[in-house]
């Protein structure tokens, strides 16, 4: 029980996969602009990222090791990313439209995600079990989530204060996204891995 | 390798069906909203209500975008109609759709006509017909009298002329909440459009 809570703990804060390991960067610069997108985005993230990590460990342990094929990992990994997310937004589009409306343009989007593909490689590096995979995929949504909302919040008030001409925009986004990163850094030594 | 070839041609060809199954199984049909609203508008595409066509301001009533009194062709009973459908209270018309106008049919003075096709294409339900440096004329039939192919015209040949009623074209006047009293009034003249 404690192994889960340190994965948890330690995917979310100390290794977070967007402020530590920079995966999935494009979606945190891109949907950040808005608190409530950045919400939208972080749920169907959440989402997405435990359901491919279950699937992907599923795929590797019960057809890629037997078959000793790991070599083929990441495109079996990226085939079964993309069919994820493509059959959740069909049956979530049919069967719960207001979801769909929540999360619905963000879906695709995820699936070039690299955080997506990352989470479901590193859970094979580190021989993760299925709970485990399960536990990281969700840990790393949870911290993917958590920066995307509180840069979308720095981000809209950066947005009405006083930045420099030369700063404007991007510019000051990826200082924030910097700054953030340092501020990250000090969770490091929290959980000894 | 064959092995290999084998799996992921296997694996590839079972999410393909997988996908192909649910684009059928749960597939979704478009707002039913749009579809209900846009049976209501008179389809003309005339464009007079600031939209690009009778479907796009059936969509922009849905999303809550537009007013429903916008409709000079479909007049005071397709607002009517819209107010009953969605609920809403009856507008009174603006605009160009204010002025109740007889309806008129476009008639082309032939002496005068330079055969240049500007009326022609801006016609929205190709109730021109000619070619270039022949004589235009309009198909009296498919003419909806919505009064587009005036600016364009050069040497202004296009008139409206008012139709009259005759014994042929008299129909019965189009039930209104106010004519009707109790009997399910206003979905009577919601079906009489």
């Amino acid at each position: 029980m404690k192994e889960y809570a340190l994965i948890l703990i330690s995917t979310v804060l100390v290794n977070n996969f967007v402020l530590v390991k920079f995966l999935g960067l494009c979606p945190f610069m891109g949907v950040s602009r808005k608190l409530e997108t950045a919400v939208g985005m972080g749920l169907a993230t959440t989402f997405v990222l435990t359901l491919s990590s279950i699937c992907s460990y599923l795929i590797n342990e019960y057809l890629l090791i037997p078959l000793e094929l790991t070599y083929l990992r990441t495109i079996a990994f990226i085939l079964v990313i993309a069919v994820v997310v493509q059959f959740t937004e069909t049956v979530m589009h049919k069967t719960s439209p207001v979801l769909y409306q929540v999360l619905g343009i963000f879906l695709p989007l995820i699936t070039t995600n690299c955080a997506v593909l990352g989470v479901a490689l590193l859970n094979v590096q580190e021989r993760h079990g299925f709970i485990e995979s399960a536990l990281y995929g969700l840990g790393a949504a949870g911290g993917f989530s958590l920066v995307l909302v509180l840069f979308a919040a720095v981000r809209e008030r950066v947005n009405v204060s006083d930045v420099p001409e030369p700063f404007q925009g991007s510019a000051i986004a990826l200082i924030t996204a910097g700054l953030m990163s340092m501020a990250f850094m000090g969770f490091a030594g929290l959980v000894a891995s | 390798m064959f092995i290999a070839v084998l799996a992921i041609s296997a694996l590839a060809l079972l999410f393909g069906l997988l996908l192909g199954y649910s684009a059928i199984h749960f597939r979704v049909e478009g707002d039913p909203i749009v579809e209900k609203i846009n049976a209501l508008l008179p389809q003309t595409q005339c464009g007079q209500c600031g939209h690009p066509g009778c479907r796009p301001y059936a969509e922009a009533i849905a999303s809550d975008e537009s007013e429903i009194n916008l409709c000079p062709p479909g007049g005071e009973a397709t607002m009517i109609a819209l107010a009953d459908l969605l609920g809403k209270d009856p507008v009174p018309l603006e605009g160009v759709a204010a002025e109740e106008k007889p309806f008129a049919l476009a008639v082309i003075d032939e002496q005068e006509c330079i055969g240049c096709t500007l009326c022609i294409q801006a016609c929205p339900v190709d109730a021109i017909l000619g070619a270039a440096k022949q004589m235009h004329t309009v198909i009296e039939g498919e003419c909806t009298g919505c009064e587009l192919c005036l600016p364009p015209c050069p040497v202004e040949c296009i008139h409206m002329i008012p139709v009259g009623v005759d014994t042929g074209s008299w129909k019965w006047p189009i039930p209104t909440p106010d004519s009707l009293e109790g009997t399910g009034t206003a979905a009577a003249a919601g079906q009489a459009c």
